[in-house]
């Protein structure tokens, strides 16, 4: 178990009060928290930031996939179609979004259909031709292009919004394993005092 | 002018900002600190800086539309 002391706010005028941080097992919580997010904190014990984390950041992903129209988080490396880099951002959410690896090579031109049907699966090369609102018969080159135009602005949201979780809780990940980053600003009045690093030590 | 902002905020579709900011706040305040008056107080300034910021670049885009 590594115990560590950190100042109780970045604010100069408080430098002296410390508080002491149990970080049980940094890497199983860390582990823990890229699995569910908020979950390492859980674990340590650290119950309040925990289900703060678990809050946001699931929030901010599931919201973003129903802006999206539940279409927003799939994973394709497929040079032919649009290569889907946001998947590994989105990955950051940890099981929440592994489905799309299972998904991801699963079409239908390559002969694998979904696992999951339509949940997380990438977009197909080829698609039907379909009415606009005006009527008229409109043929996309492929279905991304079709999502993007029937969800539009709500695909390009969706999309910042599971990046967006998936990047947050990197941050998580780091403050299960290694405690919270505090950036004390410097105090004029005592250099010595503020400069000083916190403490950490194992037990 | 808070009513005649309205409208253009959703038709910019810049509410949806919101919870994003939000949720970004809490969660990059949540990890500078452990108790929860410091991440509230961090999160509210970490919020006003994000929306001082989008405000620039808005107003200098602003500008720059109105200069072309």
């Amino acid at each position: 178990m590594v115990t560590t002391k950190i100042p109780a706010s970045d604010n100069p005028e408080f430098a002296d009060e410390m508080i002491e941080i149990e970080l049980r097992s940094p890497w199983i919580a860390g582990l823990l928290a890229w699995a569910l997010p908020g979950l390492g904190h859980i674990y340590q014990g650290r119950t309040g930031k925990g289900v703060l984390f678990f809050v946001c950041i699931l929030g901010t992903f599931f919201y973003g996939m129903y802006l999206g129209g539940n279409k927003v988080v799939y994973a394709a490396t497929d040079w032919e179609q649009q290569y889907r880099w946001q998947y590994l951002c989105q990955l950051g959410v940890g099981l929440p979004s592994a489905p799309m690896l299972i998904q991801k090579g699963r079409t239908a031109e390559a002969g694998k259909h979904p696992i999951l049907g339509d949940y997380m699966r990438q977009p197909k090369r080829s698609v039907d031709a379909r009415s606009d609102d005006s009527g008229n018969q409109a043929q996309q080159p492929n279905e991304l292009a079709q999502w993007v135009i029937e969800e539009h602005p709500f695909f390009e949201l969706g999309t910042v919004y599971t990046v967006v979780a998936g990047l947050l809780n990197v941050l998580v990940i780091c403050d299960a394993a290694g405690g919270p980053l505090i950036i004390r600003t410097p105090d004029k009045k005592k250099p010595d005092q503020a400069e000083s690093p916190p403490d950490a030590e194992s037990t | 002018m808070l009513p005649s902002l309205a409208p253009l905020l959703a038709d910019m579709n810049l509410w949806y900002s919101l919870p994003l900011i939000v949720s970004v706040s809490l969660v990059c305040a949540a990890t500078r600190h452990e108790q929860i008056m410091p991440i509230l107080t961090h999160a509210a300034r970490f919020a006003l800086w994000i929306g001082v910021f989008m405000a620039g670049v808005m107003g200098l885009l602003s500008l720059m539309d109105w200069l072309a």
